[in-house]
């Protein structure tokens, strides 16, 4: 659990995430602004309070893995990265140009600290769960963490996860859900309604949270609450705002990836700016 | 690599599965990283052994290939060696792309194996009987293919496949096949194994063909055609230095495959021999149709998976020198 400084101090990288990410995306002039946005304050739970990991050593054999299905979302992660030290900070202005080390869904080859190469929905399920087997075939204490989408839940192949992963007890796993209700084609209820995801979980047999997933305190309370179940799989919803924090995006349908005008962005990166400043200035 | 032949090509003793299975157990107990996985198939994969030996090494994963080809990746990215079985159509077909991405796109270790290729699927009939397996895959860059032919060849690979990193494919004859080599016999993933010396024409034969290729160099020789004959049991990395030589040297060649003659061993030859010396090309296999239901032995001669096929397309590849 988070003292009160401490959940400042995520804030504040949840919001310089925001900011970086967000200057990725203007630098480039388009991009997977919506579920790149929903995750942020995830990640900064992750990175700046949960993950064990070592920026200088990404391979470190001792880390939590940190494994992002929806691999479009790769600008919020590489924002997170590079400001934890694992590459330098001029690297997110080559996103997706030609011979960058950040593309624009994950690859654990060309990327430092991106653990699991993602891109073609629902594949990331069943690789965070035979890296968190083989964890506990070994008898290791790594954890994985694996974020997935909301309009990733049409894959088939995330439900033969979800029923192995409970089969066969794959307790050191712990799934999100970006809860943000659109996909690319639109809100979700309207391409594929995937009905009642508590319940739909549940009935997988897991351990299901439904959480704020923009609220750091939140976050991080249900990963501890995650942590303590044991045998059984655990399930974190996060309920959140495609494009959360950029003015272009939020409330617009579809916003999964958008073009920006020149400048049209300058007005959210103040924002986070001042955002960053002021909680900075509470610490 | 030394391939020593067999004067007269009998049913196996022992099955493939079997072989197979005793080599992984014997790798295993010196390799830890190594895990065997199912889908549903323990009773066909013949990995009861292995699972006997190593318990917690052992995953079935219920009727799920795409999750469990995805769960060997992640296992791999930790350091485990994970050899995967289904039937050939459910770990090619219906799992490319998690074969591509999960695994091969991003530089991991996982060994599939495909079980029952091509005719040998008999009474599970045409939804499981992959002609098409290898093609599929061989789109796939940096994968390796390999359909070993008979179990002296199978036991002398595996150690190769263990220590050859990345994604195999390996194209298993479950069941007892014709046996091919002496004991001592060593092979080479990416070397075709020259079993017959030949200057007239080259047979290049894979799986249940090499004996027949074999059979059909012996009576072409009574008409004085000198057949040289290989296997070439890895489809890819192809042997295209053993090809182009082949081409040049003897001037015409014939490929025998238990797959669909498009993009499998008799393309891959083409390929090699359009781009280094040109030369008449015979492809015996699958004119590009469906499987069907019935004994092996009634199916091959439907297929005309035969020697005297052989025989015939060789007579014609000499006849367009």
């Amino acid at each position: 659990m988070l003292n009160e400084k401490e959940l400042i101090r995520v804030k504040a990288f949840a919001a310089q995430i925001r900011l970086e990410t967000l200057k990725e995306l203007a630098h480039l002039g388009f991009g997977h602004v919506g579920g790149a946005m929903s995750i942020v304050e995830t990640l900064a739970v992750l990175y700046d309070a949960q993950m064990k990991y070592d920026p200088k050593d990404p391979r470190w054999d001792r880390r939590d893995w940190y494994i992002q299905s929806k691999g479009h979302a790769g600008p919020a992660t590489y924002a997170a990265l590079a400001l934890k030290g694992f590459f330098p900070m001029s690297w997110l202005n080559t996103l997706n140009q030609g011979g960058t080390r950040l593309p624009s869904h994950c690859d654990r080859n060309l990327t430092p600290g991106i653990d699991m190469t993602t891109g073609s929905l629902g594949q990331g399920v069943s690789v965070a769960l035979g890296v968190a087997a083989a964890f506990k075939m070994d008898g290791k204490d790594n954890r994985v963490y694996l974020m997935v989408g909301d309009g990733e839940l049409n894959e088939g192949q995330v439900w033969e996860g979800a029923m192995f992963a409970s089969a066969k007890k794959i307790d050191n796993l712990i799934w999100f859900v970006d809860w943000n209700k659109q996909q690319l084609d639109g809100n979700t209820k309207d391409v594929c309604d995937m009905g009642d995801l508590k319940a739909k979980f549940e009935a997988f047999g897991f351990n299901v949270q439904v959480i704020n997933g923009h609220c750091v305190k939140a976050i991080d309370d249900a990963i501890d609450a995650a942590k303590a179940v044991t045998d059984k799989p655990s399930v974190i919803i996060l309920e959140t705002i495609k494009g959360y924090g950029c003015s272009a995006a939020e409330g617009v349908v579809p916003n999964h990836h958008i073009a920006f005008k020149a400048g049209q962005l300058d007005g959210d990166i103040a924002r986070w700016q001042s955002e960053y400043d002021a909680l900075m200035a509470q610490l | 690599m030394s391939a020593i032949v067999k004067t007269e090509f009998e049913k196996a003793p022992v099955e493939m599965r079997n072989i197979l299975c005793a080599a992984l157990v014997e790798q295993s107990k010196t390799n830890p990283a190594i895990v065997a996985m199912d889908a549903d198939t323990l009773g066909s994969s013949g990995f009861k052994p292995f699972r006997k030996a190593f318990p917690d090494r052992y995953i079935n994963c219920g009727i799920q290939e795409a999750n469990m080809i995805g769960v060997a990746a992640g296992m791999s990215a930790v350091g485990k060696i994970p050899f995967v079985h289904s039937f050939g159509p459910f770990v090619s077909r219906r799992v490319y792309d998690q074969v591509f991405l999960s695994c091969a796109y991003s530089k991991l270790n996982v060994k599939i194996i495909g079980s029952d290729p091509g005719v040998t699927a008999a009474y599970n009939g045409g939804t499981h009987m992959p002609f098409e397996d290898m093609g599929i895959l061989r789109v796939c860059p940096t994968i390796t293919l390999v359909e070993p032919s008979d179990p002296v060849q199978l036991e002398n690979i595996l150690p190769q496949i263990i220590d050859t990193y990345g994604t195999v494919y390996i194209r298993l004859m479950r069941k007892n096949p014709f046996s091919v080599y002496e004991q001592g016999s060593t092979f080479e993933i990416g070397k075709a194994a020259l079993l017959r010396p030949g200057k007239d024409v080259t047979i290049i034969a894979s799986g249940i063909l090499v004996a027949e290729a074999l059979k059909a160099a012996a009576t072409l020789a009574n008409e004085g055609i000198d057949a040289r004959v290989f296997d070439s049991f890895t489809w890819k990395p192809i042997d295209a230095a053993a090809i182009a030589a082949a081409a040049s040297e003897t001037g015409a060649i014939v490929t025998c495959e238990n797959h669909n003659i498009i993009g499998g061993l008799g393309g891959a030859v083409c390929e090699v021999v359009c781009s280094t010396n040109p030369c008449p090309v015979e492809r015996v296999g699958i004119p590009d149709i469906f499987g069907e239901v019935g004994t092996e032995p009634w199916l091959r001669e439907r297929f005309k998976l035969t020697a005297a096929e052989i025989v015939e397309k060789t007579r014609k590849a000499v006849s367009r020198k």
